[in-house]
């Protein structure tokens, strides 16, 4: 594994200009405007953000935009459609001198994970397979956040949502988008979380260097949705790392590389016990055969990935 | 100009290369397929300068029309039936937009039952999504409509987008013989694509497709959108006597075919109405005041047009080759909706008779066509105006029966566990 030269080797080399403005529809310790901040003072202003269908559809509000470039609303399922249909004009224009080298723009897709890991998997796929030069940023709250986070492919198991009251919570496992998108072997891909802005710094800064599809998987604390105060979301991303729930890792050229192993793992209910979505696990008697269940998850795979 | 023998889809495809589309967002579809086809050969050969992306559905072709329009090209694309409805989150979402580009759709009847053969059922259901609505009744008007498509739609008081309809196997597979302008003829009439105030580029950002807060908002940009549909009217007006300056060959709004002084007329769209066409000269020739009223236009909707060909006659035969179900004919309603509740309009025709008829490629017969005729008359002549008919004949249901005979049959057997 060839080490790259980073720009950002500690905190102090983060861009100090933040060109997302405030003021924003999003709620209070949204963990995906978090990341979407940092992304955009990473990617700068000549961008097109080609937004799906969910909570961040309302940056965008007639006649407000926190953003410093452009915007293109599509559908749930097909922003990356969207992103195909941009890009190509985009590089008509530049072949035919009709626009400048300068005038060009980064082509982003912006959506949640219920338009990632599901409604729009096939026009993900299918701007991967064409080979589409875009980066792909998705905010996964693991729920249908804009409507009540109801239970979406993205959610994990024992979480509680609003179509899945019951004792146990969600009955299903969360999807392995990362291994759905390394499949069709695309030129970036890799996990991200707001809470580590340097492993995520790097990451942008490699998906920015290279031409091709470029998938970000941002895990975002939801304080409305997953129950917890809004001031603990960054503490919750800490967790989230440190428990080895939210493994970051990237993959470039068929090989998948781990950019933070914890060591020691905390235990997974350290991550569970302070959002309310996990509440029935531990009140009023513990679910010890789900709380033994989900950190058997995690255990399994960090031992499949040679870092147990 | 060279007089060549095309399809209605190598015409769509011949307009698309004349008009300079330099992106095509396509996927197939029976009875389309050929259009995408004939452009990529183009392409291939190096004959077309245009750049065509085979996307994984219709509702991602209409999203990157979409897209790609905003960002500032000229975008052409085609579907049919399924493929638009597929689409149709889309098609009712781009004309937001304000981004001009044409797609035409090869109609073709919906499912169930699935049918390959054409009616009017899944252009209509895009009726009321903000794209402007050419209807072809030949394969010279599917090459001209479309350049006037694009002309219409990027009128600066238009900025909408626009479906150029043609109808499957009648009209796409037909060969006849079609006028191809020169490409500098065209050229002079369809200047380069203009973005106007729609582009996306690096220094100037632009938001679209935002959200709005609240009714009000909404009802502005939702009327500014109707208000730029009914502008297109005067706009068609204005282009389509450049068209004809041009290239010889008129387009009104709405075609009137030996109606002045008809007392009957058929009012219907798309292909079929050739074969009222005919149908009008053996019943004139029989001696009967009968003529043919076709709007080209559907979106927007030449009312005033409709009304003065339609003022002073005593029934008008409204045939439709589609079927809302529960109500009756799409066009009858939309007819009845500008003659009448108006007063001052007091010579409309009193009898608005419904026929339904060619559905999935169901032919419409001469009979049919005279006896359609003989049935308004009647009612004109009697004062009643007849129900809605559903043309079907004897032969047809014999024909059905025996059918659900085999199929009975065939049930039998399974349930008696196979022969």
């Amino acid at each position: 594994m060839s080490e790259t030269v980073t720009l950002y080797r500690g905190m102090k080399d983060l861009p100090a200009e933040h060109v997302l403005a405030p003021g924003t529809a999003m709620c209070p310790g949204c963990g995906g405007l978090q990341a979407l901040h940092e992304v955009q003072d990473l990617l700068g202003r000549d961008t097109v953000v080609v937004n799906a269908a969910g909570c961040m559809t309302l940056l965008a509000n007639y006649p407000y935009t926190p953003l410093p470039g452009s915007w293109l609303y599509t559908s749930m399922a097909s922003a990356p459609a969207g992103a195909q249909g941009v890009r190509d004009a985009l590089d008509i224009q530049l072949a035919k001198g009709r626009i400048r080298a300068d005038e060009d723009l980064r082509v982003v897709v912006l959506s949640g994970d219920g338009a990632a890991y599901g409604m729009g998997m096939s026009s993900t796929s299918g701007a991967i397979e064409r080979g589409l030069d875009f980066l792909y940023l998705c905010y996964d709250n693991e729920g249908y956040g804009n409507t009540g986070q109801q239970s979406s492919p993205a959610t994990p198991l024992g979480a509680r949502t609003a179509t899945e009251l019951g004792p146990h919570g969600h009955a299903g496992a969360k999807k392995d988008l990362f291994a759905i998108w390394a499949a069709h072997r695309p030129a970036y891909l890799a996990t991200i979380i707001g809470s580590e802005p340097l492993d995520l710094a790097r990451k942008i800064e490699k998906a920015r260097s290279l031409k091709g599809p470029r998938l970000i998987i941002a895990l975002s604390p939801c304080p409305a949705g997953w129950d917890f105060d809004p001031q603990e979301t960054v503490e919750i991303g800490h967790l989230a790392v440190k428990t080895g729930i939210w493994p970051l890792k990237e993959y470039v050229d068929g090989v998948v590389t781990h950019t933070r192993v914890p060591r020691p793992r905390l235990p997974v209910e350290e991550y569970l016990k302070c959002q309310g979505r996990y509440a029935h696990l531990f009140a009023p008697q513990r679910d010890e055969t789900m709380l033994a269940a989900i950190q058997a998850k995690v255990d399994r795979y960090w031992d499949e990935v040679g870092h147990g | 100009m060279k007089r060549v023998l095309l399809t209605g889809n190598g015409a769509a495809a011949w307009a698309a290369r004349l008009a300079g589309a330099e992106y095509v967002p396509a996927f197939p579809i029976t009875p389309q397929t050929e259009i995408i086809e004939a452009i990529a050969a183009w392409i291939e050969r190096g004959e077309m300068d245009c750049r065509m992306v085979t996307l994984e559905s219709e509702h991602s072709m209409i999203t990157a029309a979409g897209a790609a329009a905003s960002a500032g090209v000229r975008v052409f694309t085609a579907t049919s039936s399924q493929g638009l409805m597929y689409a149709m989150e889309m098609v009712f979402a781009v004309p937001g937009y304000r981004a001009p580009f044409v797609l035409v759709n090869v109609s073709r009847g919906l499912q169930t039952p699935v049918t390959l053969e054409p009616d009017h059922t899944d252009v209509l259901a895009a009726r009321d999504s903000g794209f402007l609505q050419f209807h072809c009744a030949t394969c010279q008007e599917v090459l001209d409509g479309t350049l006037l498509a694009y002309r219409l739609a990027e009128d600066h008081r238009v900025r909408l987008p626009a479906i150029v309809n043609l109808d499957g196997f009648y009209l796409s597979f037909t060969r006849e013989p079609v006028e191809l302008p020169e490409p500098q003829q065209v050229k002079a009439f369809l200047p380069d694509y203009d973005p106007q105030t729609v582009r996306l580029r690096a220094g100037a950002p632009l938001s679209q497709g935002a959200a709005v807060l609240g009714g009000s908002q909404y009802s502005y940009f939702r009327y500014e959108q109707h208000l730029a549909a009914l502008q297109a009217l005067e706009a068609w007006d204005e282009i389509a006597a450049e068209f004809a300056e041009r290239f010889g060959r008129r387009y009104d709004a709405v075609e009137s075919y030996r109606s002045e002084d008809a007392e009957v007329v058929f009012f219907m769209i798309g292909s079929f109405a050739t074969k009222a066409r005919d149908a009008v000269d053996r019943l004139r020739e029989a001696g009967h005041a009968v003529g043919l009223v076709r709007p080209r236009l559907l979106r927007p909707f030449p009312g005033a047009a409709l009304r003065r060909a339609l003022a002073g006659k005593r029934g008008v035969a409204v045939v439709d080759q589609n079927l809302s179900m529960g109500k009756g004919g799409v066009l009858h309603a939309e007819l009845a909706s500008v003659l009448y509740g108006q007063p001052q309009a007091s010579d409309m025709p009193p009898v608005l008779a419904s026929f339904i008829a060619g559905l999935g490629g169901r032919d419409i017969a001469p009979e049919e066509f005279y006896e359609m005729a003989a049935v308004t008359r009647r009612a004109c002549d009697e004062g009643v105006t007849p129900p809605p008919r559903l043309l079907y004949t004897a032969d047809e249901l014999r024909e059905m029966r025996k059918l659900q005979v085999i199929a009975h049959v065939g049930k039998e057997q399974v349930k008696g566990g196979g022969a």
